[in-house]
């Protein structure tokens, strides 16, 4: 019997590598496929608890998470074409307009 | 029996996100995330949650992952190349450290406040997943599935209009 404890702890990881993977790439189309493994480290994290408590509000939750994250995923790709009509480009560091 | 599925599913995952973190070539990083979704999908199906583990597989990796790779084909990326300075790698790295352990130190010491609910897994096995979750999506959660559509009508419209040729 795997215990609630066990997904938590993997579910943590995830959302670390997920973080540090933000945080140390360039390409941004790399960075938005980070921030989808984070929602997903959450999503293990509600459903594993909505098995524990018996009940099933985190489960509608995730099916809410994932219809945010479809619509952010192609707004935020529309966003990276648009940019790259612009920049010829869709490095992080080019991104570099507001800096002062 | 069940713990060595569970730890061989996680180990994948495990790899395969760090894989999604450090490959050079971006569809690399996309191959690896749809294998880390599909070893979700399957912790999902262990957590007694099939419905959620077919939905995961039908809009996480079936669509959004199909959206990604095909804007990278379209956009036609490279590998990087050039990493990011030492500085920024090393202070990443140890943000995320921070964060892990953190979390990790929050996992045995916390109190689950709540009382236990009706659904268990024979009530799951008996009526279904997907009829559960209808149910309680359609009386408890209407508005915010209501909400959800206009949410979604409005990502349509803004990825039509941001990818015009004059805006």
């Amino acid at each position: 019997m795997v215990s609630l404890n066990s997904y938590l702890i993997l579910s943590a990881l995830l959302f670390a590598i997920g973080t540090i993977g933000v945080l140390t790439r360039r390409n941004a189309i790399v960075i938005f496929m980070c921030v989808e493994l984070m929602l997903n480290a959450v999503n293990l994290t509600f459903i594993a608890f909505s098995r524990s408590l018996g009940n099933l509000d985190g489960q509608i939750f995730v099916l809410f998470v994932m219809t945010v994250a479809a619509a952010e995923a192609a707004v935020g790709l529309a966003l990276m074409i648009a940019f790259y009509k612009n920049r010829e480009s869709i490095d992080v560091e080019d991104m570099n307009m507001m800096k002062w | 029996m069940e713990t060595l599925f569970f730890l061989i599913v996680a180990a994948i995952a495990v790899i395969c996100s760090i894989l999604v973190i450090t490959n050079k070539n971006p569809l690399n990083s996309a191959l690896s995330l749809i294998m880390t979704f599909f070893c979700l999908a399957t912790l999902y199906v262990m957590l007694e949650a099939p419905f959620m583990a077919a939905i995961q597989i039908i809009v996480y990796a079936g669509a959004i992952m199909v959206l990604f790779v095909f804007v990278i084909m379209l956009l036609n990326v490279r590998t990087e190349s050039t990493r990011r300075g030492k500085h920024a790698l090393f202070l990443g790295t140890m943000t995320g450290l921070l964060l892990l352990i953190q979390t990790w130190y929050m996992v045995g010491r916390g109190l689950v406040a709540g009382i236990k609910g009706p659904i268990d897994s024979a009530l799951i096995s008996k009526v279904g997943h997907t009829e559960l979750i209808g149910k309680s999506l359609f009386t408890d959660f209407l508005l915010p599935f209501e909400i959800t559509s206009i949410l979604l009508l409005a990502a349509m419209v803004g990825a039509v209009i941001l990818s015009k040729k004059k805006l």
